[in-house]
């Protein structure tokens, strides 16, 4: 046991040291793919029960979407959504402020419109704060 | 006593593979006594005599010592015809046939460890398969992946490693004492 470690990496070929790296990465994407949950991909919007937008969250834009009470604005960044403003009295959907896990929602019920973010492998069906 | 009518000569060959699966029954009936944290991750010292058969003496006496000691080593654990069995079976076919392509790969560029490296992923992909197929039907099975993949990758390089050193040691014992101690080499 008094070898000294260089005396082990004497043993690896450099073929060997691209294929424990190429391991390696394949570790990292497994884990990249496969534990990412809750990473969220799109989001709907509803007025009124319907669905009034499906976007995905790849680029910004805002969205108006009509209710009873006026207009709402909805605000899509990448991986992240927001009702930006709303004529409800109370603005609870508003100061939940961007949305950033897969199932989470935001509802505007005075003015019947709501936000919700979707993803492939959700952690939550549903979040609401 | 009426003598057998069936004569059995085992060839030298025989008297090989056989001393070589013994080696490798050893090593997994001791490896079965380490505690593991996850079910399935296993450092499989059993195939560094797979690694270093198949480098002295080819990709058909591999065979023979593999899947004689998944066969005997079940049998010894008790784990005969159960699922684990199987699935220690789908594992050793899969990195036998991973390790007959690994070993044309050119020589001064992969060694040892890249063999056990290879055969690692290809004997988890198998489980994994084999697993959701048939154990779990469910692909929760493959949350797991990347601690196996880990696994392999960790007990693949020490495996390899191993072997590596085995064979650089055999072969400097084999040139020391001539032709006649090549086939008397011994495991550990």
């Amino acid at each position: 046991m008094k070898r000294k470690l260089g005396d082990w990496w004497a043993l690896l070929r450099p073929g060997d040291v691209l294929v424990v790296l190429a391991g390696l990465m394949v570790c990292g994407l497994a884990v990249r793919s496969l534990w990412q949950g809750g990473v969220p991909d799109g989001a709907v919007v509803r007025a009124g029960g319907r669905v009034v937008a499906e976007v995905d969250l790849g680029r910004e834009r805002l969205i108006e979407v009509p209710g009873p009470l006026g207009v709402t604005v909805i605000e899509i960044q990448p991986g992240r959504a927001r009702v930006a403003s709303d004529p409800g009295p109370r603005q609870y959907c508003v100061r939940q402020g961007w949305l950033t896990q897969a199932g989470a929602v935001a509802i505007c019920a005075p003015n019947e419109v709501s936000l919700s973010l979707t993803g492939r492998s959700a952690n939550y069906d549903s979040l609401n704060y | 006593m009426t003598p057998s009518t069936i004569e059995l000569t085992p060839t030298p060959e025989d008297r090989r593979i056989a001393r070589h699966a013994a080696a490798a029954i050893v090593l997994t009936v001791a490896e079965a006594a380490i505690p593991l944290p996850l079910p399935g991750v296993k450092p499989g010292l059993a195939n560094i005599v797979t690694l270093v058969v198949l480098a002295r003496w080819g990709w058909r006496e591999a065979v023979w010592v593999s899947l004689l000691r998944v066969l005997a080593g079940s049998l010894l654990l008790g784990q005969f015809l159960a699922p684990g069995f199987f699935l220690s079976l789908s594992g050793a076919v899969a990195s036998l046939l991973v390790l007959g392509i690994a070993v044309r790969l050119p020589k001064r560029w992969f060694g040892p460890v890249s063999q056990s490296i290879l055969a690692a992923f290809a004997h988890i992909g198998a489980q994994l398969v084999v697993a959701r197929l048939w154990l779990v039907p469910h692909d929760g099975v493959f949350y797991l992946l990347p601690v196996f993949a880990l696994a392999a990758v960790v007990f693949g390089l020490v495996n390899g490693l191993i072997a590596a050193r085995l064979l650089r040691e055999l072969e400097a014992r084999s040139s020391k004492g001539g032709a006649g101690a090549t086939g008397e080499d011994v495991e550990k």
